[in-house]
């Protein structure tokens, strides 16, 4: 059971929280392998789904989960609600919260809207994934996946490779994987690593690794993290083209060989083959990309159950 | 207006006063400074009291006309007063703007109506702030400017922005700039720091500041033209002005009680009460600026006092407006966080933004105008955000407990706005 309400971000969750989550999640997975994929703890509760940004996987992903756990699920993205008529954030939440929802999973552009919307509902709020700030649901499913194939989170070396300023994925991995004492390793063209990101891990600093050399990140890594180039976020010009960034970015197979013999390759997705990710790397041996996905659906049923589910069920 | 301002201390330093003695106004004018026993007057205890020549902020936006709904001439001005303001300069990004005189006469004409402090306009530097052509800048100046400004937006064409540096000496007007580079900052919310990379907001560099001082203070050079920096917030940016200083540039420079208050640490809660432009910056440059107020590099104390309807200011912090309410904390906040000589503190609220407006001056001496602040310095309050006169709430300072405090308003002999707490009263 968790004691907060919400889940906004990796930030502020403990060791021993995240471990909570990983445990209940193993406990899940079995039952997406049943025939009936489908337990009744969440009978009775409404989860819903507010977009406000386009996503395909993670919106699936909570809803697939919320419905394995028996509980109502509604969706709504922003071109088929009132917020496209000029509603405020404030307000749809307001109007959900009067619905008694019990958890508002919400996806929006702008850093900060969950937090804004925890404020003001008596719902749970998780973040689906918020501007550039955090999307802790996917670094928790990372997680999952690193522990399930290396068998632990610490003491790993974790390469987290490509668009690092516009980033949620990478930043939720970094304050996830340096507070388990694994070793990231931050690699981007300057022109897309943040300033002064050390001041984002300061009590685990000695963890964080920057480099602009993907060799020197790929070199004995157990995990190789690739973030997708986010065409739709770039108004500057951060590298001069798409050919330049993938000889100096893209994960091919030569680079893939300079890491541990047991790496994994990770891909938080959708991806850009050929932009970022070399098509026969994505589908290669050591691609745990499918098992991400897969990996998302338990751990979003532990949060939901964690947040909702664990106390005065009625069952 | 007449009145007897009975046994201040008075302090000038223009005039080299620091005394206790009384002020007698008739007409709304000094008439004379030391001990008067008239009793046929009006009396008004200044016991305790710092009496100053009258503060003025060179920096509010009153929103009128335009947007109305955020504040009025009326209630920016009553604002004002309740922070000890006699006069505030108005920045011309109304809507429509400032830039041509019958908008100066209307904000001019409504001020007199209705404000009880003085209101005097800034006119546009370009049409319609555009950055593309001289706005009527002599025009203006006849119907009443007092400097001339794109505030909101920077000027940023450099040929033109020496245009303005030359063209406004024929009326000896500041040139006053919104220091930005557009492009440094393009789609910035926030500082660009730790905080702005863990919050994941987008970052406005120091640098888009800095860059854009260096590059105006070169043509101040050039052009000998008067040049001010508007709400400066950065380290560099006062090594900017403090270097040009010395080598004799006519530069002048104010500082926002929140850029000497607050760090972007206070966005942490992604509160829109604590977004701005310039944002508030990190801890060494809030040092740099507290430095360049006690080693004089910057001139003046101005609020931005920016309303925002809270319609906008409660939307997400990427889409809220820049800026904040201020002129009801300024003087407190000085107080508070500064540890002025008293002398100092009526510098840079008065006789230097005095300095550099293009004003009749007033103050302490026979035939000014009778426009006072009256100040406790030791008196302890808190900013209720509730009882604030503005027609906005967009602050960061509600409860935020002060010791020092503007308590009395006199404006042409009259008293505008009055919180002292007299003994036995």
């Amino acid at each position: 059971m968790l004691k907060h309400k919400d889940l906004l971000g990796i930030e502020n969750l403990t060791c021993d929280e995240i471990l909570e989550i990983l445990t209940t999640a193993e406990s899940f997975q079995e039952v997406s392998s049943r025939p009936i994929k489908k337990v009744p703890a969440l009978r009775g509760k409404t989860v819903i789904n507010l977009f406000f940004e386009a996503s395909t996987r993670t919106r699936t992903s909570f809803e697939i989960a919320g419905k394995r756990l028996s509980a109502d699920v509604v969706n709504i993205s922003s071109a088929t609600s009132s917020v496209s008529k000029g509603e405020t954030l404030i307000d749809t939440a307001k109007t959900l919260d009067a619905m008694a929802a019990d958890c508002v999973v919400v996806r929006h552009a702008a850093s900060g809207a969950p937090l804004t919307l925890s404020k003001l509902t008596k719902a749970s709020i998780v973040n689906a994934g918020d501007g550039a700030h955090e999307h802790p649901t996917q670094a928790l499913l990372d997680a999952y996946t690193i522990r399930q194939r290396k068998g632990r989170l610490d003491n790993l070396k974790i390469a987290i490779i490509g668009d690092i300023t516009h980033s949620r994925v990478a930043r939720s991995n970094l304050h996830l994987l340096t507070k388990f004492k694994s070793h990231v390793w931050l690699c981007s063209a300057p022109t897309l690593m943040p300033v002064e990101i050390a001041g984002m891990v300061r009590d685990n600093g000695s963890y964080l690794h920057l480099t602009h050399s993907m060799a020197e990140a790929v070199a004995n890594a157990d995990v190789i993290m690739m973030l997708r180039v986010q065409f739709e976020r770039m108004s500057e010009s951060f590298f001069p083209s798409v050919r330049e960034y993938f000889r100096y970015y893209g994960l091919t197979r030569q680079r893939v060989e300079t890491a541990k013999p047991d790496v994994i390759i990770m891909h938080p997705g959708p991806m850009n083959r050929g932009v970022e990710i070399a098509s026969d790397v994505a589908d290669g041996p050591y691609s745990v990309i499918l098992d991400q996905v897969s990996s998302g659906v338990a751990v979003r049923m532990a949060i939901l159950y964690l947040l909702l589910g664990a106390h005065g069920s009625s069952d | 207006m007449d009145l007897l301002i009975k046994n201040g201390r008075l302090v000038d330093s223009l005039r080299k006063l620091d005394t206790i003695a009384d002020i007698l106004v008739r007409g709304g004018k000094i008439r004379s400074i030391g001990r008067t026993d008239i009793s046929d007057i009006p009396v008004f205890d200044a016991s305790g009291l710092i009496v100053a020549p009258g503060f003025f902020d060179i920096h509010v936006h009153l929103r009128e006309p335009g947007t109305e709904e955020a504040e009025t001439i009326q209630t920016g001005g009553q604002a004002a007063a309740a922070g000890g303001f006699t006069a505030v300069a108005a920045m011309p990004n109304t809507k429509p703007p400032n830039d041509n005189p019958s908008i100066t006469h209307y904000i001019i004409s409504e001020a007199r109506r209705s404000s009880p402090a003085r209101v005097f306009p800034i006119g546009a530097v370009t049409k319609e702030q555009k950055g593309e052509t001289l706005a009527e800048i002599g025009e203006m100046f006849e119907a009443g400017i007092v400097g001339i400004s794109d505030d909101g937006k920077p000027v940023m064409d450099g040929l033109l922005f020496r245009r303005a540096l030359e063209y406004a000496q024929m009326f000896d007007l500041p040139v006053i700039q919104h220091c930005e580079d557009l492009h440094l900052s393009r789609g910035g919310v926030m500082h660009e720091g730790a905080f702005s990379t863990r919050l994941g907001l987008k970052g406005i560099p120091a640098a888009a500041e800095s860059t854009m001082i260096s590059r105006d203070v070169i043509l101040a050079e050039l052009t000998r033209g008067k040049y001010h920096v508007a709400h400066l917030s950065s380290r560099k940016s006062v090594e900017m002005v403090r270097q040009a200083k010395a080598s004799g540039v006519r530069v002048t420079a104010e500082v926002t009680p929140h850029h000497f208050s607050l760090t972007d640490a206070a966005v942490a809660e992604y509160d829109t009460n604590a977004k701005m432009n310039p944002p508030l910056r990190s801890d060494d440059d809030v040092a740099a600026v507290i430095e360049g107020i006690h080693d004089g590099t910057i001139d003046a104390i101005a609020s931005d006092h920016a309303p925002h309807h809270i319609n906008l200011k409660m939307l997400e912090f990427d889409r809220a407006p820049f800026g904040i309410t201020g002129l009801e904390t300024a003087v407190g906040l000085a107080f508070t966080k500064l540890r002025l000589p008293i002398g100092r503190i009526v510098d840079m609220f008065s006789l230097n933004p005095q300095r550099i407006m293009k004003i009749t001056p007033w103050g302490l001496f026979e035939g000014s105008a009778a426009d006072l602040t009256l100040l406790d310095p030791s008196r302890k309050w808190s900013f209720d955000l509730k009882q604030s006169r503005s027609k906005s709430r967009n602050s960061p300072f509600d409860g935020c407990a002060m010791t020092g405090k503007a308590v009395a308003t006199i404006v042409e002999g009259k008293v505008v706005y009055d919180d002292r707490r007299l003994a036995g009263a």
